[in-house]
């Protein structure tokens, strides 16, 4: 499977995350630079952590009108997978291919700590290869992680399993402490409607060898291959 | 010409940077104060004297890219 993993000014989870899709998973990733016009050969979009354009007027707000965007919201059109990961994440709500937006924690203090998810929904590309009982422990590293939207989209969210991950204790309980930074609902993470486009605050290309203290976010890349496997399978009967 | 543009966390977004600088007017001795919302100022120069011509560019420019509709509201004036 070939990954593209782009690269806007700013980003710098770019070579964390093919080094996990080349090393770690033994397939093909490439970095795609934000001026580049095509997706032409990819099977699947990271779009990675860090501070494109220096988070200036909002995070991901200038990255989302690179020139490659325009590519990803045709991919995602055509129902390939795209998977936004941190500052990926505040691009792909800023470009409208999520919904809601990310703001300054609740606390104003950057956390950067490991956490634990709580996988609210199964059934999509990037969530099914989870055993349904494991938490997931996973750094995060953020100062605008606070996931925010309207009632009526978070209502429509939950209602359509769009939630993926939620912060929860060690123990698996929703609460509170266990909320990094306010998220309404404690939502970490999320999909689109037509399920192929996700994006999560914390950082699995972080937790994918044990050495690193958790290889839990293993299971995260592991379910998109697992995906594309099928999918490449489906297409070839 | 120059835009003048406002932009403001909308009032059902938590806003903790507003309320950790209206603890600080309050600690201070600037007793009774309401509620306090941080937002963003922006300044562009425009050329010529278009007025109206400008100003549905710079309506369009505010909702497409200077502003988040999701959690911001704006408003602004070119003189």
């Amino acid at each position: 499977m070939n990954f593209a993993v782009l690269q806007f000014p700013g980003s710098n989870c770019d070579q964390d995350c093919v080094h996990v899709i080349k090393n770690v998973l033994g397939h093909s990733a490439r970095l795609v630079w934000h001026k580049d016009n095509s997706l032409a050969g990819y099977d699947a979009v990271l779009v990675p952590g860090g501070f494109s354009y220096g988070d200036y007027l909002r995070t991901g707000a200038i990255a989302r009108f690179s020139p490659i965007m325009h590519a990803v919201q045709g991919f995602a059109a055509n129902g390939g997978p795209v998977l936004g990961i941190c500052n990926g994440f505040q691009i792909l709500c800023e470009a409208g291919l999520l919904p809601g937006a990310l703001i300054r924690n609740r606390s104003l203090q950057f956390r950067c700590e490991h956490i634990y998810l709580k996988t609210a929904t199964f059934d999509t590309p990037f969530t099914s290869k989870i055993p349904h009982d494991k938490l997931l422990r996973i750094p995060i590293a953020h100062g605008e992680g606070c996931y925010f939207a309207d009632d009526a989209t978070i209502a429509k969210l939950e209602a359509n399993h769009q939630v993926l991950w939620q912060y929860v204790t060690a123990q698996g309980e929703l609460t509170k402490m266990s909320n990094p930074n306010g998220s309404i609902h404690n939502i970490a993470g999320i999909c689109n409607e037509g399920r192929n486009v996700a994006g999560l605050m914390p950082h699995p290309e972080r937790a994918s060898e044990s050495l690193l203290g958790s290889d839990d976010g293993r299971l995260i890349f592991e379910s998109l291959v697992n995906w594309l496997n099928n999918r490449s399978k489906t297409k070839a009967a | 010409m120059k835009a003048k543009i406002t932009i403001t966390p909308k009032k059902a977004v938590l806003d903790p940077q507003g309320k950790t600088v209206q603890n600080a007017l309050e600690q201070m001795g600037y007793k009774g104060i309401g509620s306090v919302r941080v937002g963003k100022y922006i300044e562009i120069e425009l050329p010529g004297t278009d007025k109206s011509a400008w100003s549905k560019q710079i309506d369009e420019a505010c909702h497409r890219i200077l502003s988040n509709p999701v959690i911001e509201d704006y408003k602004f004036e070119i003189e």
